[in-house]
């Protein structure tokens, strides 16, 4: 194998679920102040995935007090705790920038059902 | 100590720190090298070691570099540079360096190599000139402009900024720092981008400012 790529292999996580744009997920982001660390919760929509190795990263957007809050996190980052999948979106694209537009029960997506 | 080694550069990937946040890397395949020649003040009026890097057939050499290869009988190589040392009589004809040998983790390192070359380029792409609006009548795009007014100077200054080959020349790069030392895989892993193209001969010297 090349060995670009196997050195970012070597840094790349396998516990993190797979998922999709759409999908409702909670990160758990490790917080260090000073010389103690905590845990942050960050709930929303993932809206895009960057695939690129071990510089793959994901949006999640959650609106925040009437406000929109996007977040961008490492896919394969040691400061992720965990990903939790909340809900599997039925989406029709791979990018929802389209979200951006919209507000309140527009905004909503519905989960995917399967059979 | 030799003050440096010669690698080929291979790409660029990022690693994770301990607290977590990315570093880009350039990986560089650094030696094995072979010492070839050994420069010594006494015959030469400075202390250096003439490294061999990158294997060669031996058939495919001049006869002249033939003789010189077989000094060292370890094969013909493709790369010859010379790198300054100290304490020369530690080293051999023939010995070869490891990356681990010359490079911790953490060293601030120069990195010389060749850069991509851009051929035959104007002022705008070469030095950063603003050119001329595209539109409203203008007749001005991408010219120099002036480059020297007739009763003074009456002469273009030397060095004016002009139109020429852009790239392909040697760079170096000071103050990188050394992220990773792979011994086993002869690999070494530098912070941030350097010069040239990938696959292309790279020398890692000690810094001269660290």
């Amino acid at each position: 194998m090349n060995v670009v790529n196997y050195i970012g292999m070597e840094h790349m996580r396998k516990d993190i679920p797979a998922f999709k744009a759409g999908d409702t997920l909670k990160v758990h982001v490790k917080i260090t102040e000073g010389d103690k660390q905590r845990i942050q919760v960050f709930q929303g929509v993932c809206i895009k995935r960057h695939n690129d190795g071990v510089g793959s990263t994901f949006t999640v957007r959650k609106v925040s007090n009437g406000v929109g809050v996007e977040r961008i996190f490492p896919l394969h980052a040691p400061t992720i705790d965990k990903v939790e999948l909340l809900m599997v979106g039925r989406v029709r694209r791979a990018k929802l920038y389209y979200l951006r537009k919209l507000q309140g029960k527009a905004a909503r997506i519905r989960e995917k059902r399967t059979y | 100590m030799i003050q440096g080694i010669l690698g080929k550069k291979l790409g660029m990937t990022q690693v994770f720190a301990a607290d977590g946040h990315r570093i880009a890397v350039t990986v560089v395949e650094a030696g094995p090298c072979t010492v070839l020649q050994k420069k010594t003040a006494a015959t030469d009026g400075y202390n250096a070691l003439q490294l061999g890097f990158g294997t060669k057939k031996m058939h495919r050499v001049g006869k002249p570099m033939v003789g010189h290869f077989k000094k060292a009988d370890s094969g013909a190589f493709d790369h010859l540079r010379e790198i300054k040392a100290e304490n020369i009589d530690d080293y051999n004809v023939g010995d070869e360096i490891n990356c681990a040998s010359v490079f911790a983790a953490g060293d601030v390192v120069d990195v010389t190599g060749t850069s991509k070359g851009k051929g035959f380029q104007g002022v705008i792409k070469r030095w950063g000139f603003s050119g001329g609006r595209k539109t409203h009548g203008s007749k001005f795009h991408r010219a120099p402009g002036a480059i020297g007014a007739s009763a003074w100077p009456a002469k273009v200054f030397k060095g004016k900024k002009m139109p020429g080959q852009m790239g392909n020349e040697k760079v170096t790069l000071q103050n990188l720092e050394i992220v990773e030392v792979r011994a086993g895989e002869n690999l070494i892993l530098v912070k941030g981008a350097i010069p040239g193209a990938r696959q292309g001969l790279v020398m890692i010297r000690k810094g001269v400012k660290a």
